[in-house]
């Protein structure tokens, strides 16, 4: 058999965790190599033609931050962009863009090619093999091949045993009628890793001209776009938007659906795997808000260069004959074309509680795992884990302390710690409710909060780093500006008050105190504050918010030092929980079965209670000192 | 030495002692205590500036009332139990006095210590030496167990409903906000701010109750008011006088205003009855009996509680027979009293007149005790003792934690006052949601996102 022993790393995968992983291992200068069953998938988006929205944007911001590539690609192929939320307050602020996906794919796909250290290869991975340590040594191709590596990265997304299902139709392939991957599974299992299915699902594509644009209401992007990466220049991505249009559904299209549920791959039991709440299909709406008269519907384009326009809203798995009618049942879809049905797609994943928060396997040294085949969902959400991977694979092979991003650092932390903690039952997607040190982990303070840890991870610049640093600085000496300059009533100042309907002085105040004024912001009180120093609107813009929301930023700060002071107690990998006496016993199965890494990570586990914690950290501090005598 | 939060606890078990002490332990600890012990006159006994290891003589002041008189040991830094400055109350015994002057250290800027704190801290702190460490462990989890079970066992079923759906309607709130600043193309916030307020408002009016009525429940101050009834020589007074040798720490003791009717106060673990002895019931010509018979039968129809007393070495007579039939179901507990003598009365025979709980005793070798103790326990506990229906609190911690929760809801409101943005208000909102899980043994977890993907239609 032919073996080949050209690369450090493997990337098996090259969906968005798998171009994510790949481009950080090479640009941290390891041989890498990333397969793909096909070449023409190379950070395909085979459902919506979007990246960021709600907690999703602020993922990409912070991969951006840590130097991945998503946020650069989308800078570079968007066709409208969007800031969500912008009446609320700053930390649900949400970026979302419409990609070209064609341009997406592709533009990635040049950025692999051109990267250094980077091959990519199109070959189905089929087992994976490993030393008598249990240590990762290789992996092997459909066709035979063998590549020695110390390490691989799974980044098999929706292809492990895929099957898609629309009505009674099965066809057992991965997104698109691509190749599924049939046998990994089985090595996985045979190395003691746990697999579990789940599901997912797509709405249907429709031909441009058989749509009534007419019957529904366009929406339109930003008028100043923001970019994603803080590496893009504002001023060089602004430019002409498409538009999107949203109709709804009826009580037509509800009956429809209603008289053909039994005709549902879900409703009659076909389908194993199960399918994220968050993002029902039409049917699961329907049957779970029967109350609801209609239900939105987008319509977006997948792209400039084609006619394919996406039906948000509405994915399905009712056979063919019923999403016609159901589709033309709504207002302008009346005629509409389907080019591509809807349909649901099944696959093996594993459970993340095998993982530690490097994403690497608790029991199987250098074989890390990434993506939706960790129990996620959506692109930005596998390419966020994918930069992880590949960090701590590198640091792996060069013997380095891991680079990981906790909950009270970033939404990526977050991510992680619920893939890797909790038993995930359905795809798991991003919330900025799920966050809970919201208030700090905003998207426009991703690079303050996450730049660092790119730098340490040598994918950041020293430059990009200075400028970060600079930036903090310039933040809080103009807050210590504002909190120290006293202003006294003015007619001139009184004015601008009243002009904001603010209440005006009769004594002196600080320019601070007058910010925090929910009617006024920084900018207001330009007029009378004569010594303002030029700074830049990201650095203003983090003024404001500093300021208005002191308060909370700082409530959480403190709790935040608890978090960390629990996140740095680490539990000894070789602690046997059978020791552990005073430990109730359901505690002590999710214990074992989680095997967490440090105090913090046990204390979320469902089950275990704050007394448990108190006993293992009584018996950690024993067991500790045991070792030093 | 770093700065610890303070905590405090009853140290003294409960119910049996005719002394108790309050522990208090932490960087405030010597402050707070300077705070609440005075001169009998409520001068300031200048207790910061006392030297570790000595005992101080005053009085504790909830405000303007004195509570007790007390000796107060101050220990300073690390040369105490938990190695932290710690102060020890010596109080009169009785659950009522201790937990009262518990109340006052908390209002004072304590906190109630978690099962096992002040040996984890001494354990933590280097007082305990790490061969220990087994005991330490074992303490934990069995004062765990206890508090967790005392705790389920206090919290009255009326009141655990209020914070049920308090817990609910917070989260329904939360549920609303999050889904509209996750899906703002779907769900829309316009208005919502002035909708919250009133909700709010009226979620922190009924906490406001709970708290103040928990405060200043009658039982608490005054105690339930228990009535024994009987046909002379059913052994009432002799229960009384079990009942009160139980509980030594006798609050106050005053005859009857008539000579007929003897009151005494106990605390059985915290609750507190005012036991009537009536006169014994049957018919009579004597026209001094008489008067005596139809005080008992009117103090038994106003009591809160009824203990009938029954001689089991005897079959039921017409009298007996009589008080069966006038008490009530709900209220009452009907004792067979004398079985070390004999079992002469079946519950059988009791049935057919009253439907009431029955318990087997012996006032003379105490049998049964306990199991009439639990039964009042959990009369009252499931609100079949009535207070004239009123909901309360009776667990300190939980207590502190309701406060917590109304504090947080206060903080909304104030958010709302400000205009500061929605995205805030959950904070508090999951804050209050949380001190109230722990009120009835509930954890967070993924409640928040498992409401909002059941009541909210989300996504693509």
């Amino acid at each position: 058999m032919m073996k080949i022993s050209d690369y450090d790393i493997a990337v098996v995968g090259a969906g968005h965790a798998g171009c994510e992983a790949a481009l950080a291992c090479a640009r941290l200068n390891k041989k890498t190599i990333v397969f793909t069953v096909s070449i023409n998938s190379i950070a395909l988006m085979p459902c919506n033609p979007n990246i960021g929205g709600s907690s999703k944007g602020h993922l990409v911001r912070e991969l951006d931050a840590i130097g991945g590539e998503m946020g650069k690609n989308i800078d570079r192929t968007f066709i409208q962009s969007k800031m969500l939320n912008v009446s609320k307050g700053p930390a649900v602020h949400s970026l979302r863009a419409q990609a070209d996906k064609n341009d997406y794919s592709s533009s990635m796909r040049q950025v692999l090619e051109k990267q250094k250290n980077l091959d990519i290869k199109q070959a189905e991975i089929t087992e994976i093999i490993t030393d008598e340590n249990n240590k990762i040594c290789g992996v092997k191709t459909a066709t035979g091949i063998e590549y020695e590596v110390d390490a691989v990265i799974l980044c098999t997304g929706v292809y492990l045993k895929a099957r898609c299902l629309c009505g009674e139709s099965i066809t057992y392939t991965g997104p698109n009628g691509l190749q599924a991957a049939n046998s990994l599974s089985a090595s996985l299992m045979k190395h003691g890793i746990e697999i579990q299915r789940f599901k997912t699902g797509t709405p249907a594509r429709i031909s441009f001209d058989s749509i009534d644009f007419s019957k529904m209401e366009p929406q339109y992007g930003d008028e100043r776009i923001t970019p994603f990466s803080f590496s893009t220049d504002p001023d060089d991505i602004q430019k002409e938007q498409v538009k999107c249009y949203l109709t709804y559904t009826n009580e037509e299209t509800h009956n429809i659906i209603r008289n053909n549920l039994h005709r549902s791959p879900i409703y009659a039991g076909v389908i194993e795997g199960t399918g994220p709440r968050y993002c029902p299909s039409i049917e699961d709406k329907v049957v779970k808000f029967a109350d609801k008269e209609r239900h939105q519907v987008f319509l977006e384009p997948e792209g400039i260069h084609t006619d394919e326009w996406y039906i948000d809203g509405m994915s399905s798995s009712l056979p063919e004959d019923v999403q016609i009618k159901m589709y033309r049942s709504v207002p302008g879809l009346e005629n509409c074309r389907i080019v591509r049905n809807a349909y649901a797609i099944e696959y093996d994943c594993i459970k993340g509680k095998q993982l530690k928060n490097t994403l690497e396997f608790k029991n199987i040294s250098g074989l890390f795992s990434a993506g939706q085949s960790n129990g996620s969902s959506g692109y930005e959400e596998a390419a966020a884990q994918g930069l992880i991977a590949g960090i701590n694979a590198v640091r792996l092979l060069d013997k380095k302390d891991p680079v990981t991003v906790d909950r009270s650092e970033g939404y990526i932390g977050v991510l992680i710690d619920d893939l890797t903690t909790k038993d995930g039952f359905e795809p798991y997607r991003m919330m900025t409710s799920r966050a809970e040190y919201r208030l700090l982990l905003r998207q426009d303070n991703a690079d303050l909060r996450l730049r660092k840890k790119g730098y340490e991870a040598g994918l950041i610049s020293k430059e990009e780093m200075d400028r970060v640093n600079e930036k903090e600085i310039a933040i809080e000496k103009e807050i210590v500006r504002l909190q120290k300059t006293n202003v006294s009533p003015s007619e001139k100042l009184n004015q601008i008050l009243k002009d904001h309907k603010s209440t005006p002085l009769t004594t002196g105040i600080t320019l601070e105190e007058l910010i925090k004024r929910p009617e006024l912001t920084y900018a207001d009180l330009r007029d009378i504050d004569m010594n303002r120093p030029g700074l830049s609107d990201d650095v203003i813009e983090q003024v404001n918010i500093g300021i208005k929301y002191r308060g909370y930023i700082e409530r959480e700060k403190r709790q935040v030092d608890h978090f960390k002071k629990l996140e740095k107690m680490m539990i000894p990998g070789e602690i046997d929980y059978d020791d552990v006496k005073s430990i109730r016993i359901e505690a002590r199965q999710k214990l074992k079965s989680f095997k967490p890494e440090s105090i913090g990570q046990a204390s979320r586990i469902q089950g275990v209670s704050p007394a448990d914690i108190q006993v293992l950290i009584v018996y950690i501090k024993r067991i500790l000192n045991e070792r030093i005598q | 030495m770093y700065y610890t939060d303070t905590i405090a606890a009853i140290a003294t078990a409960a119910g049996n002692s005719g002394i108790g002490i309050i522990r208090i332990s932490g960087s405030d600890s010597i402050i707070i205590a300077d705070k609440i012990i005075k001169s009998k006159t409520g001068r300031s006994i200048g207790l910061c500036d006392k030297d570790s290891h000595t005992i101080s003589y005053g009085f504790v002041f909830d405000e303007n009332v004195c509570i007790d008189e007390v000796l107060v040991f101050l220990y300073r830094a690390p040369k105490s139990y938990t190695a932290e400055d710690s102060v020890e109350i010596s109080c009169h015994g009785g659950m009522y006095v201790l937990k009262r002057v518990l109340d006052t250290v908390i209002k004072n800027g304590a906190r109630p210590a978690e099962p096992g704190e002040f040996t984890k801290r001494a354990f933590e702190n280097g007082r305990i030496d790490l061969t220990q460490s087994e005991a330490v462990m074992d303490m934990i989890s069995s004062e765990n167990e206890f508090s967790r079970k005392n705790s389920i066992e206090q919290l009255r079923g009326s009141v655990k409903d209020m914070i049920i759906s308090l817990r609910g309607k917070i989260l329904d709130e939360c549920a609303y906000i999050e889904a509209a600043l996750d899906d703002p193309e779907h769900y829309d916030l316009d208005g919502y701010t002035s909708v919250l307020d009133k909700k709010i408002t009226d979620m922190i009016k009924d906490a406001d109750e709970l708290i103040d009525s928990s405060k200043n429940a009658r039982y608490l101050k005054e105690g339930i008011n228990a009535a024994i009834i009987g046909r002379p020589n059913a052994g009432k007074s002799s229960l009384l006088n079990m009942l009160l040798g139980y509980e030594r720490a006798i609050v106050t003791k005053e005859e009857g205003t008539t000579r007929d009717l003897i009151e005494e106060k106990i605390s059985l673990d915290g609750i507190v009855l005012n036991l009537t002895d009536t006169a014994g019931i049957r018919s009579s010509d004597n026209e001094a009996e008489r008067i005596g018979i139809k005080k008992a039968r009117d103090i038994a129809k106003t009591s809160d509680l009824i203990l009938a007393v029954l001689d089991g070495s005897e079959k039921l007579n017409e009298n007996d027979i009589e008080i069966l039939s006038s008490v009530s179901r709900e209220r009452s507990l009907i004792l067979i009293n004398k079985n070390d003598i004999d079992n002469r009365i079946t519950a059988e025979d009791i049935k057919k007149y009253s439907e009431a709980d029955i318990i087997s005793i012996s006032s003379k070798t105490g049998d049964g005790f306990n199991e009439l103790k639990d039964k009042i326990k959990e009369m009252f506990y499931t609100d079949k003792i009535s207070d004239n229906k009123q909901i309360y609190l009776t667990n300190l911690r939980q207590l502190n934690s309701f406060i917590n929760a109304r504090d947080s809801l206060l903080l909304v409101k104030n958010a709302i006052e400000n205009k500061m943005t929605e995205d805030v208000f959950t904070v508090d909102l999951m804050d209050a949601y949380e001190e109230l899980g722990r009120i009835i043994g509930e954890s967070t977890d993924d409640a928040l996102a498992d409401k909002i993907f059941k009541d909210f239609c989300m996504g693509k």
